[in-house]
Parts: structure tokens; C-alpha cells; sequence
């Protein structure tokens, strides 16, 4: 039956995380946007406090999903969540101590053994190379077979907690000339010999999160610290596969990357209608839009696309929940949302004027968080480009 | 209605039996709605026996009780949403005749009394279509429906009506006609009209689109009408009645954007320009991927504010917000469908021009369409 609310359980979680953002997260918003490279040892103690609420939530067995039927489970309850600690700091967000992207890799696609091992532990994503952005399938970082080891040579940039964490998923080719198909993720523990971070990136956003320059000199890992398969598919339609299943983890990464927009264009809608109503501009929701001052007609329009861009975000996590394939859905939701939440966030910035885009108030600071989200985990282009060639049933050699 | 637990998950799966509905209304909007639209338009007249032949998908008859002659399914706003949307798919002028006395019977049902379902609901059962309609436009720039100036006067024994309704639907033929004005309080009211009592004067009029849908000019000049002509018993309740139009409203604008969608998809996937189909290029590609993404965003937007409203939930401002969303991607999707076919779409060989004319109405239309 359709109902587009979330669950009594999630609005509690969300309930509770709002608590913290407001109270524990925002608070520190400004110290960490201007100490950038500092490291936010308060953000711990969020940590901690998020790790304890989740392992009750499971003790007491969650929300027991029913034998069959419709279920809102982890997908719907991370978009949920990433909403409302973004609304806190998207930054600061990205920085908290103790998990990365690169745990969603092992999580999603590591053995029992390399869930065991480094399931828990503080994971970063290695995909970015300096002359490789959006064609992630053209990665010069190089693997080779060594006795028991892999040997990893190359170069990676733009690792988000690349320096605090402790173990690193590094895309690498097994043999350039086989295209994708030979494209593999390897696990990396930090401190590893002849991998090293040469350099934290300045960064107009995010600044709280650390972004990193990770270079692999003969890097030398064990030659189970493969994620999947380590053979190279020898067919067209086997090679295919095998890296569909590598972009296959963005399925589940977009729509939260979606959320994290979602979230920072709350806070900048909440923030500027705080300031615009001590001016007395009060959305009626009376009135037409084109009957409104040209302010309200231009906030009722944010907070519609606001909630367009949120509900594409939910659809995409249900349907990841309910086991429906969602790869065109979650392009659809991190394209609404990357751009929802770059406009939303200049906007807000335009409407408050001088308070706007001061440092005394964060409307300017959401303004410089939100350009990340419309590029990182796929620009808003790719994911266009996803979406219509789904639309369109175009194959990636007619719609480059 | 039915209202989920308060336990209730987030939910995309349509019941059973809106699946089997869908499937109805579909076949014939495909059948019995589109292969006439675009000739309809042309024409300025409404298919002969079309609305007789909707009959058969008894919209009016559903949600009227058992007692009065109708199929006694509780009034659902989410059906109706999907109906109005399927419908809209084969044309939105017809979809809008189709279901005007739809969003009537709704009304009525919605906030009348016993005596007044009792005495205009039958009529909705019967074998032939029976033309009723909602009018609350006024023909005047910056038009809110917050500042009416149509009133109803007390009277004697009633009311007296005058003021001038624009963009009625089915406004010439219509038996029924339910009439928002102002009363000597300030506050509106709505008003049950049979037939064509004196002092009333009906107009056809012509407009950019709509053009298969009778659309007139009321005017009423002291129009008498008897005390319990007035909708309900007590206050009218008026921002439930537009919210619940503006919701039949963006299911309008839905099933008229996915027909611009299907249709752009197909085009230009055939048309062949410098030496290949036009959808290898970005720019073209682009341009329908974000009217994909926008139609899904419009009709989610849609479905909660129907669902909130089925499940007794307050849903003002997600209707409010809706009819924005669904007001400003409508035209926007109406234009790039006519742009997707550059010259061919500007001419009448294909419909797109047709759904641009059409779409421009959604932001306007008001009060006509309630689920």
C-alpha cells in the first residue's frame, strides 16, 4: 500500500541523530571548517555514542523484517540517518572516526574471512587517479602477482579519510591492456611498506574530512587481500560483468551520497528561513507561488524541490531494501539531490544577503559543503548519463 | 479510508486491486482516449459518445455507497491519483471532462450532507454520463482562490449569487455545477447549482489548450439558490477541497508528462542527424534523462500528499508543495518535448505541441479536480 512516510523506527533514529547533530555535531562546525587538516577528537565521542545506540538497536533484534512482504531496512535506515547527521556537518560527517567507503566495499563484497578481519576496522576508497576522475574504468594503478603477494604500484588522490583511517580498498589493473575487466579491488593495511600519503588536499568544503595523496611504491600485500575473484574474464560478456559488479557497489553508495545533500540543504532551508522570519518573511503556504513575494515564491520552490529530491532518495533506498534493482534510481536520486543541493544552498546564501554569505552565520559554509556532493560518488554528468542511457536503452558505445 | 498503523513502512507496492485498475484505465487511455485526442483538439469538440463510453470504468460509481446506487468502495484519493494520471496519459483535456463529475461526487461526498448525497448521488449511477463540474476560477490577473469575488449574499430563504466563474469544465452541458463564493462573512462558500436557474448565463470559451474540453464562462447575476443549496452544515472547509484538487490536478500534469516521455524517447531514438540517432548525442540524452528524473519527482510527490490524505494525516503543505513541484516541471517538460523535436514538434503533425499548450494550464487550473 503506498505510503511515503517513513517508518515509526526510523523517525526515531533520525529523532535521536538530529539530537546529536544539533547538540554535539553543529557546535563544531566552524572550528574544524576553518583548522582544516585538524583532527576532531570530539567527533569520537559521536562515534562511540552511534556505535552503542546501533549495537542496542540489534540486540533487541531491530525491526525483525517479516518472512514476506515490503521491509525498510538498512538502506532506507542509512539515508534516513546520513540526513540528519548531515544536517549537523557534512563535513564533520565524513571525517568521524571509524568507518569509510571502503567498508561498504568489504561489507558488500569481501569474504567471510576479509569481513572477520577488516570489516570492523577504519576503511578509505583508493579509486581517484591523477589523470583518472569520472572514468573510473581507466585507472592506471597496477597489481602484479609476486609468489604470495600482490604488488601495487600507482597512484591515488582524492582518498576521503585517506590519513585517519586504517585500511585502505585500492582499485588496481591486473593488466591495463584487458580494459575493466582486469580492474580488481585490493585491501591495504596502512603501514604498509612502500604505502605512504604524500599530501592532504586544500579543499573549498568538507574541510573537517580529510582528503588525501596515497602513493604505492612496490607495495607488497598478501594474495588473499583480493576483494572477489582475482581472474581476469576471458569472454566480452564475462568481462562485462565483472566490472558491472565493481560499479554495482555505487548501487549502494549514490543514494546515501544523495541523503548527505539532502541533509545540507535542510540545515541551509532552516537556517535562512530562521534569519528571513526575524525580517518577518513567513511561508503561509496560502497563497499561490506566482500570488507571493518574489522571496516566499522562490522558498515554497526550494522546499518543493526539497522534498522532490528526498523522496527520489527514499524510492532508491526501498527498492535497495526490497531487493529491486535500483542502479538507474539511485543515478536518478544522487542527480536530483547533487543539484537540489548545490542551488538550495547558493540560494539560501543570495536570499540572507550580508548574513548570508558571512562567517557568522554557516549559510556559507553549507554553500561551500554542497558542491562536493553534486561531484564526488559520480557527477551530476555521469549520472545523467546513467539515467539516459537506461531511459534510452543506449548501450555506453552510442551514449558516450 | 484506510488509515496504515502508526507502524506503518514506507511503501512504493501498489494493492492488488489498484494494480488491476491501472491496468483497466490504462487500456483505455490507450484504446478509447489517445487515437482521438490530437483530431479532438483540432476539432474543438469532444469525441461523439466519450464520455458515455468512461461509464464503463465507473469512476463516479465507485466511491458512492451501496445504498445510493453505487459500488460503495470507500473514496480513496490514491485511486484517484492513479486514475486521473492513466487517464491524462491518453489526453489531459478528456481526462479532465472524464473526471469532473468525479471530483464533484468527491466533494459532495467529502463535506455534504446526508440530504444532499442522498438527492444528487443517485444520479451518478445511472447508464448515461452525468455532466457536473467544480467552478471557482475568476477571469482576472493574479487570481488567488483567497480572494473571491463571486459572492453569495444572504437572502430570504438562500442565497443570491453573482460574479463571474472562467475555465469551467464541461461548463455548457453541465447539470450539476458546484460554485465557490464569497459570503457576507467573508469566509467561502460552495454552492449546488441544477440545471440553469435565472440569472444564469453560460459562455463557451476558448483557450490555448483545453481544447476538446468544453470549458465556459459562468456568469451569475443574482442567481437565487434555497439555503440548503450550500454545501455541508457547517463552514466549508475550503483549503482541504484545493488540496485535494490540486492533487487530482498533478496527476494531470503526471500522466500528461509520461506521455511526453514515452513519446520524445521514441522520437528521438529514430531520428537520425549527422549520421546517427540524435540520443548518441548528450545534449539530446540529457535533456530526457532530466525530464525521466523530474516526472518521477512530481509523481512521488503526488502519491505521498494522496496517501497522507487516504491515511487522515494532515497533508496541506505537501499538497501545496506538490501542485509548485508539479506546476513548474509540467511546463518545463512540455516545453523540452516540443524542443526534442525542433521544428516537427512545433507543428501539429505531432501531439507534443498539443501537451505544451495543454500543460500550461496545470499552474493555473485550480479547484476543478478533487481526489
Amino acid at each position: 500500500m503506498i505510503n511515503l512516510e517513513i517508518s515509526k523506527g526510523h523517525r526515531e533514529i533520525r529523532d535521536g541523530l538530529m539530537q546529536v547533530s544539533e547538540h554535539m555535531i553543529r557546535p563544531l562546525s566552524r572550528k574544524y571548517d576553518r583548522q582544516e587538516h585538524a583532527y576532531p577528537k570530539e567527533m569520537e565521542e559521536v562515534a562511540k555514542l552511534l556505535k552503542g545506540a546501533r549495537s542496542a538497536r540489534d540486540k533487541k533484534g531491530g525491526e525483525k523484517p517479516p518472512a514476506e512482504g515490503v521491509v525498510n531496512a538498512g538502506n532506507l535506515g542509512a539515508v534516513t540517518s546520513l540526513e540528519a547527521l548531515c544536517w549537523g556537518d557534512v563535513g564533520l560527517f565524513l571525517g568521524m572516526p571509524g568507518s569509510g567507503l571502503g567498508n561498504a566495499a568489504i561489507n558488500a563484497v569481501g569474504t567471510p574471512e576479509q569481513v572477520e578481519k577488516y570489516g570492523k576496522s577504519y576503511a578509505a576508497m583508493c579509486i581517484t587517479e591523477p589523470g583518472t576522475g569520472s572514468d573510473s574504468a581507466n585507472i592506471s594503478t597496477t597489481a602484479v602477482a609476486d609468489g604470495n603477494e600482490w604488488v601495487i604500484n600507482g597512484e591515488k588522490i582524492y582518498v576521503t579519510d585517506g590519513e585517519r583511517s586504517d585500511t585502505l580498498v585500492v582499485w588496481a589493473t591486473l593488466d591495463k591492456s584487458l580494459g575493466k575487466a582486469a580492474i580488481k579491488s585490493f585491501i591495504v593495511e596502512k603501514g604498509t611498506p612502500g604505502c605512504e600519503v604524500t599530501r592532504l588536499e586544500h579543499k573549498m568544503g568538507i574541510r573537517a574530512s580529510d582528503t588525501a595523496a596515497i602513493s604505492f611504491n612496490d607495495c607488497r600485500i598478501p594474495r588473499e587481500n583480493v576483494l572477489g575473484s582475482a581472474e581476469v574474464a576471458t569472454d566480452a560478456e564475462g568481462r562485462k560483468k565483472a566490472f558491472g559488479g565493481v560499479m554495482q557497489t555505487f548501487d549502494n553508495t549514490r543514494p546515501p551520497v544523495a541523503a548527505m545533500a539532502i541533509g545540507v540543504a535542510r540545515a541551509a532551508l532552516d537556517l535562512a528561513q530562521e534569519l528571513l522570519q526575524r525580517e518577518g518573511v513567513e511561508l503561509q503556504y496560502t497563497r499561490k507561488p506566482g500570488n507571493s513575494s518574489a522571496l516566499e515564491a522562490e522558498l515554497y520552490r526550494m522546499e518543493a524541490d526539497w522534498h522532490a529530491a528526498r523522496l527520489l532518495v527514499q524510492k532508491a533506498a526501498w527498492m535497495a531494501d526490497n531487493r529491486q534493482p535500483n542502479s538507474m534510481e539511485a543515478s536518478m536520486c544522487k542527480a536530483k539531490a547533487g543539484r537540489m543541493g548545490n542551488y538550495v544552498t547558493l540560494r539560501c546564501v543570495e536570499l540572507c544577503q550580508g548574513l548570508g554569505y558571512s562567517e557568522e552565520f554557516l549559510l556559507e559554509k553549507f554553500a561551500r559543503d554542497s558542491k562536493i556532493l553534486d561531484i564526488f560518488e559520480g557527477t551530476q554528468q555521469i549520472q545523467q548519463l546513467i539515467v539516459a542511457r537506461r531511459v534510452l536503452g543506449k548501450s555506453s558505445s552510442e551514449l558516450k | 479510508m484506510n488509515a496504515p498503523a502508526d507502524n506503518a513502512l514506507f511503501d512504493l507496492t501498489l494493492t492488488d486491486d489498484q494494480r488491476m485498475n491501472r491496468e483497466t484505465v490504462q487500456r483505455f487511455a490507450q484504446a478509447d482516449i489517445r487515437p482521438h485526442a490530437m483530431v479532438a483538439d483540432v476539432d474543438r469538440t469532444t469525441p461523439t459518445g466519450f464520455y458515455d463510453k468512461t461509464l464503463e470504468l465507473g469512476l463516479t460509481l465507485m466511491p458512492i455507497p451501496e445504498a445510493l446506487g453505487g459500488a460503495g468502495i470507500d473514496r480513496s484519493p490514491v485511486s484517484n491519483v492513479l486514475n486521473i494520471e492513466d487517464l491524462a496519459h491518453g489526453d489531459l483535456s478528456l481526462a479532465l471532462g472524464a473526471i469532473s463529475p468525479l471530483a464533484f461526487v468527491n466533494t459532495l461526498i467529502d463535506q455534504g450532507t446526508d440530504a444532499q448525497k442522498e438527492k444528487y448521488l443517485p444520479s451518478f449511477c445511472g447508464e448515461s454520463f452525468h455532466a457536473a463540474t467544480t467552478a471557482l476560477l475568476e477571469p482576472r490577473a493574479t487570481f488567488d482562490h483567497h480572494d473571491l469575488h463571486c459572492v453569495a449574499a444572504t437572502v430570504d430563504n438562500g442565497y443570491e449569487i453573482s460574479g463571474v466563474k472562467t475555465l469551467v469544465p464541461l461548463g455548457l452541458s453541465a447539470e450539476l455545477m458546484l460554485v465557490i463564493a464569497q459570503m457576507d462573512d467573508g469566509t467561502p462558500g460552495a454552492f449546488i447549482i441544477e440545471g440553469s436557474p435565472d440569472g444564469l448565463s453560460r459562455t463557451p470559451e476558448t483557450h490555448m489548450g483545453l481544447a476538446s474540453l468544453e470549458v465556459a464562462r459562468l456568469e451569475f447575476d443574482k442567481v437565487q439558490v434555497e439555503a440548503d443549496a450550500r454545501l455541508g452544515d457547517s463552514a466549508f472547509n475550503f483549503e482541504r477541497f484545493i488540496d485535494l484538487s490540486n492533487l487530482g490536478i498533478c496527476a494531470l500534469a503526471v500522466g500528461t508528462c509520461q506521455a511526453v516521455l514515452d513519446y520524445v524517447k521514441e522520437y528521438c531514438n529514430e531520428r537520425v542527424a549527422f549520421g546517427e540517432p540524435i540520443t548518441n548525442r548528450q545534449s539530446v540524452a540529457f535533456m530526457i534523462a532530466d525530464i525521466a528524473i523530474e516526472l518521477e519527482a512530481m509523481r512521488l510527490m503526488t502519491w505521498r500528499a494522496a496517501a497522507r490524505a487516504e491515511a487522515g494525516q494532515p497533508f496541506h503543505q505537501e499538497a501545496y508543495l506538490a501542485k509548485t513541484f508539479c506546476a513548474e516541471q509540467a511546463m518545463k517538460i512540455g516545453t523540452d518535448g516540443v524542443q526534442l523535436l525542433g521544428g516537427h514538434g512545433f507543428c501539429r503533425e505531432h501531439p507534443v505541441e498539443m501537451w505544451y499548450r495543454n500543460l500550461r494550464a496545470i499552474a493555473i487550473l485550480d479547484g476543478v479536480a478533487s481526489v
